[in-house]
This record gives C-alpha cells, structure tokens and sequence, in this order.
C-alpha cells in the first residue's frame, strides 16, 4: 500500500513537472490540475488530484459511479459552484491562469470551455436559436455573422445536411441522438478551446452513440476533449488518454493503450476487466 | 380445529359486498350532488337571463327602470381595473417568483417570505378591502378610483399569482439552466433567455385563473365604497368607475322582482367574460403541456 | 498547429471579446436580484399594511368603546342613535351559524366525493369530473349570493314554515356548496398519495372497496383531510357576499337559524354601503370587526398549516 501511493506520487510529479509522463513528448498542456480537493458539505469528493490535460487530445475519464469523474469534470468550467456547498482547495490552471481564483470571471472561462451534458438538453426554442444562443448571450447580435455561424457549426457537428431545411423548428422534434448533436453545435458555435463532455452518449441508442464518437474524433483536430464515461469500451476506442478515478482520487492516468493493456495498478486492472464497477 | 369457519366466512362476505355497493352508490350521489348543483345553477340564471340580454343592455348605462337598466358601465370599468391589475400583479407575482426560486437562499428572511405569502393566500378579501380603503383611498388619497381598486385587486390575487409562478420556474428542469450557465451566460441572462420563456405559458395559465378571481370579486370593492349608478365610462386610471359584481350586487339587492333577471342577465355577462377567460388559460396549457 | 489555433480564435471569440460589456452585465447581475427582491417584499409589506391598518383603526376604536364590552358585550346595536352598544358575540354567532351549517354540508359530500374520485372513478370520470369541480369553484361569489337569496331560499320556505326571507340557513348551504370543491380536490390529493402498495395489501386479504377507503386510505391521509376542512371553516368565515345577500342584517346571540342574522363580513359591507362618515365610531368600528375576523381566519389557517406539517404520514 505505501509502496502504491509512492508510486503514484512520482508518477503524478511527472505529469505535474509537465516532463514527459510516460512514453512520448505531449503536446500543450490546457488544465493543469494540482492538488485538488473539493468536498461537497463534509464528504471528501475529490482527493489531491493532479492531472494535465493536453491540447487535440482526447482525454477519458473512467470509473465507477460515485468516484468523482463528473465532479472533477464540472470543476475545469466550475460549473460545480451551482451546488452551494461545495468547496475546493488546490489550483487548476487553464492556459496557465488559476480558473479557480476568486477574481477569476466563470463566464468567461465557459464560453473558452465548452460542455456537453449527459441528456440532451436543447432548449426549447428552433434549432437555429439554439445554436445562436452562446454568440446571441456574449453580444453577437448581427444576423449575417450569426447565420453564418449557426452554418458553420452545425456543420462542424456533422448534422447540417439533416437540419438545413427546418433551422426554424423546434429542436423538441428532433431524435435524441441528433438533439445531442445539437448541443455539439451549440457548443461549437463559441468557438471554443476545450469541450468538455459528460457520458454524452449514455442516454443514446448504438447508432447515435456511433455518430457522436466519430464526431468526436473529427472534433479533436480543432478542439481539446475531455470525456467522462460510464463504458470502458468508448474510452478505449476514441481517447487518447485515460484517467481512471475511484473514490476521489486518480489511480492512474496515462496513454490510453497503456491502460487498457498494461495499466499499472491491480485496482485499475480489476475495474477494466469488468471485476467491480 | 380449523379457526376460520367456511361459511360464516361466506355469509359476512355477501353482505360486505353489498355494504361495499351501497356505499359506492352513496359516494356517487355525494360527487353528483356538486354536478347537479352547478347545473341548476347555471340553468337558473340563464333562464332568467337571456330574455334580458340583448345589444341595449350592453349600451346602456345604469337605470332606475328594469327594462332600461344596462350594464355599459360596470363592463368598461371591470375591463379597465383589468388594465391596472394584470400588469401590476403579474410583474410583482413573477418578480417575487422569480426571487424565490432563482435568488433566495435559504434563510431566515426567505422562509419568512414563502411563510408569509401562504397566509397572505387565506385572508378573506373584505380585509384586503379594509387595507385599500385605508392606504389607498384615504392615506394616498388615491379616492375611489380605479388606481386604488387595481392595487388593492393585484394584492389580493399576487399569492395566487406567486404561488403559479413558482410552479412553472420549478418546473424548467435544471438541466436547461446547465445549458446556458455552461455557454457562459450569466444568471440574469439565464433567467430571461431560457427561465422565463419556458415557464411562460404556465405563468400566463396561472395569472388568468387568478385575473378571473379578481373580476368576479366583489366584497373588496364594496368595502372601498366602489359607486354602483354611474352614468359616464371612466377617463383614466384616476377616475371613478364601477365593476361587473358591484353592479349584480346592487341589482340582486332591489326589491322588485324585474331586478332578479336584469342581475341574471348581469351574471350572464360576467360568468361570459369568465369563460372566456378561462378557455384561454385551458388552450394556453394544452397549447404547451408537456414540452420536455 | 499553434498558428492555427490563433487564427481560429480570432474570429467568434474575438467578436465576443470585442463586443462584451462586462459593466453593463455586471450592474444588471447585481441589480436584478435586488429589484426581485423589493417585488417579494411587496407581500411582506401587505402583510404589515394589513396588520397596521387593522390595529390602528382599532386601536382608535376602543378610544370610543370599551375592550371588554366589545369581547363580551352579546347586543351589537351600532345604529341606535344614543346609546349604540358595540358587543360582537352576535355577529360571532352569526359567522358561527353559517360556517356550521357550510361545514354540515360540505364535509360529507366533499369527502364523500373525494373518496368516490380517489377510490373507486374511472380515470376517464376523474378527467370530466375534476374541471367541472374546478368551475364550481371559479364561480364568483356574488353569483352563489344571488343564487341563495333567489333561489334556495324561496325553496327552504316552501319546506320550513316560518322561515325568514332572511336566515341563517340558507347563506350556510350555499356557503358549504362554495367551500365543497375545496374539500374534495383537497382531500383527493391527500388520499390520491396514499401509495397503492397499501391499497393492494388490503385488497390482496380479501377486503372490498370500501374498507379499504376507510380502514386503510382514510386513516393514512386523515391529516391532509382534516387540514382541507379546517381551510375550508377558514373561507366559510371568511365569505362575504353570499351572507351579506342572503344571511340579513340583524345581528342576534341566538342559536336560531331560521331568522335573520348578521356576520361581522355582512356588518362589515352593510356599513361600507351605507353613509357612516370617516371617523365616526361606526367608521372605526368595522376595523375592529375586521380585525375580529382576520384573527379567526388566521389562526384557522396556521391550524391548518400545523396540521397537515405536524401529521403528515411518511410513506
């Protein structure tokens, strides 16, 4: 046991000292985490975590339910914050300035830091005011730009060829797969740096959650991706890098090939092999 | 020895079922006897009514006469002390909602609030009469003008208004506040651009229900001393007007008999106004039902 | 790949970052939740104003007449001209004849029809049924008032000899219609969140319907029952109109309910029409009647309220 939380120290520093971590040189780091605890009232939800997180990649996040990878997700746009009791302690930096400084503004920070939910959550307004939601709030308001915005991002989610013709209907009628594909685009439309996703596929059936992970692979050459999901199997086929989390604290984190097939810890292995979780 | 004797099993039982069909039959009779109640109701006055309903009594001001007795006034008034309470208590009811629910920590001061508007929901509406009669009548000597019935209305029916609202922002599911939050938009932003226009429609049901209330309420403006005859339609909000139920009050309160039908035809116009309103509030919420 | 991360960002969020107004939203962030604030305190506020206005006029009241021969004093005789006597117990025995009345009506068929729509209606019964009650409970009071004096009325002199044009009785079942819708949307909803596994339990031994209503839904919901009932005596006492048309205006400490009779509403509007100056005793003295009346409805209302909190099943 000491042995474990000895090897994870160094393998965490290494990460930390943005040294390269395991086998090749990474890119930029966009959130580098150090340190972080958060507690929700008294409970410990997240433990000393330390992570970077690198620019065009794909990062997964896996583990049991309850082990903190949606809090630790919530935390990199602070969206955390809308429960009230919740404190934090530690710093993650976002292109090298701590997001989670008192003066630091969160509306900033998400309109750089994208989100997409574990449920479609469209509003209920037509598609094109959905997509136009995130410039119309930040002050665009010319309908030239905003057009060709709108355009651009719903190609960019790879759903302009289903929608082009009904940009004026309400994004209710749509299917759950291509409302999710929706909030891709509504997303996209801030042009942001990184997106953050939340089990954005569990909700789906198998061919939406097919559509959603190639998007997912093309989006990665314009934008840094962080994903939490619940199915080892998605980790494994779109991310780049894994971090597996169990009550709070990382376990390990490394190339995703790394862990799925010589993961460090037994803990790690017992959960890929489907032993708990 | 067994303890359960078969027969005498089988013989309370058919009297059971029996006491069981009995009171089924009675508990019917109890919800038919609201039914039946409110048919005779309705049959009533409009058999009593329609004879006197025609376009003269709508242009006609008030009369000491049954047959030239018109309801001209107490219509454009009740539409015009609309005017005033609409806006007024539906600007108070969302914004207080809209503090309860989106701002409102939970403290003191706020359960103090929600504790006070459930109560504020059971005082009679004569004590709200006394209330207008004495701020707004006398101490800002507003008079018995339709300003001063409009505030005492809109306070009378804010509870109503305010616990609506409430029900339709807590019905936007959070996921939707997520949403914008995680584009950058600010609260306030949140709130005016996906809050309220989801929780519109149950807003407007809400406010027309409780502006129907308001239009067939008469015992606060009786107390406010709301004039019954008048012979001109008002001319601004600070002008004297009369109202729907005032002017059924004074005609069911005559002696002769010509009176009772010119108050059912009164009735008429006012249960009319109602129906009206409420088949709007009814298509607003089938319009909308069930959008997530 | 540097490079062309820049050039991306340089359009939409360039454009945002040009055309943001951190001052502007800045101001209106901090000052909605202020400005929504003051519209909450509006309720408060009514509250006060209610409170105040009812204590000062009072207070001004009992300048001119004494505490207690108000509270106790069983002749309320505002109107004769020397010696006027101002002792509410009349016009409390009249709120309390026809709230006993109403609630006499009300409580059988409005729980009677509770239990018809939770235990045994068809879902398709319940759907026309439930608007219907909504109606009733939409209609003015004016119009139930109108329909006591001309229509119950005529009826119950037909049925009792002796019966005045003005009573008690007839104001009190036209008061219980009123408060019936009450009672049984209400009662239907406390009875309707009775879980089924409780219903099936019963049902699964053999009981009928009908016992499992009332050994089993009425015991478990008998709190929500009981606060509708106590809601609704809180609107009988309340109600104005239909007394004031049908219920008279001579005030009596009796138990008879086939005279006519006064409720501290009725006096309260028979005043209001009247000519009684400001500042006369008569003036003051419908405060001190309201305030009478605001003290019943309100403590009927927190009963309630404990009621329904203090007893509430956990299921």
């Amino acid at each position: 046991m000491v042995l474990k939380i000895q090897e994870e120290k160094t393998f965490v520093k290494k990460i930390q000292t943005g040294a390269k971590p395991v086998t090749e040189v990474a890119g930029n780091i966009v959130y580098d985490t150090r340190n972080l605890n958060l507690w929700y009232g008294d409970h410990h939800g997240l433990k000393d975590v330390n992570l970077g997180i690198y620019e065009n990649e794909v990062t997964a996040i896996i583990g049991p339910s309850g082990c903190g990878k949606s809090t630790y997700l919530k935390t990199l746009n602070r969206m955390v914050e809308l429960v009230p009791i919740v404190r934090t302690s530690g710093e993650i930096l976002y292109r090298e300035r701590n997001i989670l400084d008192k003066d630091y503004t969160v509306e900033e920070l998400r309109t750089r830091v994208g989100m997409v939910f574990q449920k479609p959550n469209p509003f209920p307004k037509s598609i094109y005011d959905n997509i136009a939601y995130g410039p119309r709030i930040h002050g665009i308001k010319n309908k030239k730009i905003l057009d060709e915005i709108v355009e651009k991002s719903l190609r960019g989610a790879a759903i302009w060829d289903e929608v082009k013709d009904r940009l004026n209907q309400n994004a209710y009628g749509l299917s759950g797969g291509q409302q999710q594909r929706i909030c891709i685009a509504r997303c996209l439309a801030v042009e942001p740096d990184v997106i953050l996703m939340d089990e954005p596929t569990s909700a789906l059936d198998p061919i939406s959650t097919l559509k959603v992970e190639e998007l997912v692979q093309e989006l990665k050459k314009d934008y840094s991706i962080v994903i939490v999901t619940h199915n080892m199997q998605q980790a494994a086929r779109i991310s780049d890098r894994t971090a597996f989390f169990l009550s709070g604290e990382v376990i390990e984190y490394d190339k995703t090939d790394v862990i799925f097939q010589t993961p460090a810890d037994q803990r790690t292995e017992d959960y890929i092999s489907g032993r708990f979780g | 020895m067994r303890y359960i004797d078969e027969t005498a099993v089988m013989k309370r039982m058919t009297k059971r079922i029996t006491f069981n069909k009995v009171w089924k039959a009675l508990f019917f009779l109890a919800t038919i006897f609201a039914l039946i109640t409110l048919a005779i109701l309705l049959f009533r006055i409009v058999t009593q009514g329609i004879g006197y309903l025609n376009i003269d009594f709508l242009t006609n001001f008030a009369s000491r006469f049954a047959d030239k007795a018109g309801i001209k006034a107490a219509l454009v008034g009740s539409l015009w002390l609309m005017g005033v309470v609409a806006p007024v208590s539906i600007i108070l009811g969302v914004g207080t909602a809209l503090y309860l629910e989106e701002y409102a920590k939970k403290n003191r001061i706020n359960d103090f609030i929600r504790m006070n508007i459930s109560n504020l929901a059971g005082v009679p509406s004569i004590v709200f009469g006394l209330l207008g009669l004495t701020i707004f009548v006398r101490m800002m000597e507003l008079g018995k003008s339709i300003l001063a019935a409009g505030f005492t209305m809109s306070l009378l029916i804010l509870p109503v208004i305010i616990v609506a609202a409430q029900e339709a922002i807590r019905a936007v599911p959070s996921e939707q506040r997520e949403a914008s939050y995680g584009m950058g938009a600010t609260k306030w932003q949140t709130i005016l651009r996906v809050v309220l226009p989801a929780a519109i429609p149950g807003i407007l049901t809400g406010s027309i229900l409780a502006l129907s209330r308001a239009i067939g309420e008469t015992a606060p403006l009786v107390v406010l001393g709301i004039p019954v005859i008048l012979q001109f339609l008002p001319d601004g909000l600070l002008s004297q007007f009369t109202a729907l139920p005032m002017q059924i009050y004074d005609w069911a309160k005559r002696p002769q008999e010509a009176f009772q039908y010119v108050a059912s035809a009164g009735i008429l116009v006012l249960m009319t106004v109602l129906l009206l309103m409420n088949s709007i509030a009814i298509f607003i919420r089938n319009k909308f039902q069930k959008r997530y | 790949m540097v490079s062309q991360k820049e050039n991306k960002s340089s359009s939409v969020q360039q454009l945002i970052a040009n055309s943001r107004n951190h001052k502007t939203k800045k101001i209106v962030e901090k000052a909605m939740p202020a400005l929504l604030f003051s519209a909450a305190l509006i309720s408060i506020l009514t509250t006060f104003g209610i409170v105040f206005t009812l204590i000062f006029e009072t207070f001004e009241f009992f300048k001119r007449v004494s505490i207690t021969d108000f509270l106790f004093g069983t002749q309320w005789l505002p109107f004769s001209g020397k010696e006027p006597l101002f002792g509410i117990l009349p016009l409390i025995a009249g709120t309390l004849k026809v709230t006993l009345i109403a609630v006499i009506v009300a409580v059988p068929f409005g729980i009677g029809s509770a239990i018809y729509l939770s235990e045994y209606a068809s879902e398709k019964a319940r759907r026309t049924i439930k608007p219907i009650l909504e109606v009733l409970a939409g209609v003015p009071t004016i119009v139930y008032g109108f329909f006591a004096l001309t229509f119950v009325t005529p009826i119950l002199q037909e049925l009792i000899p002796g019966l005045k044009i003005f009573n008690a009785l007839s104001p009190g079942i036209v008061v219980g219609v009123m408060i019936l819708p009450m009672i049984t949307s209400l009662s239907e909803d406390a009875m309707s969140s009775v879980p089924n596994s409780m219903r099936e339990g019963a049902l699964a031994v053999g009981a009928t319907k009908f016992e499992v209503a009332i050994k089993v839904v009425l015991p478990a919901a008998l709190s929500g029952i009981i606060a509708s009932v106590v809601l609704a005596i809180s609107r009988a006492i309340g109600e104005t109109m239909i007394v004031s048309l049908a219920g008279g205006s001579t005030p009596k400490f009796d138990l008879n309910v086939t005279d006519s009779i006064q409720t501290m509403t009725a006096y309260i509007v028979q005043v209001s029409t009247g000519d009684a100056g400001y500042g006369t005793t008569i003036y003051y003295s419908i405060y001190s009647v309201g305030f009478t009346l605001f003290i019943f409805t309100l403590v009927m209302n927190l009963l309630a309220h404990y009621i329904s909190k203090r007893f509430r099943e956990v299921y």
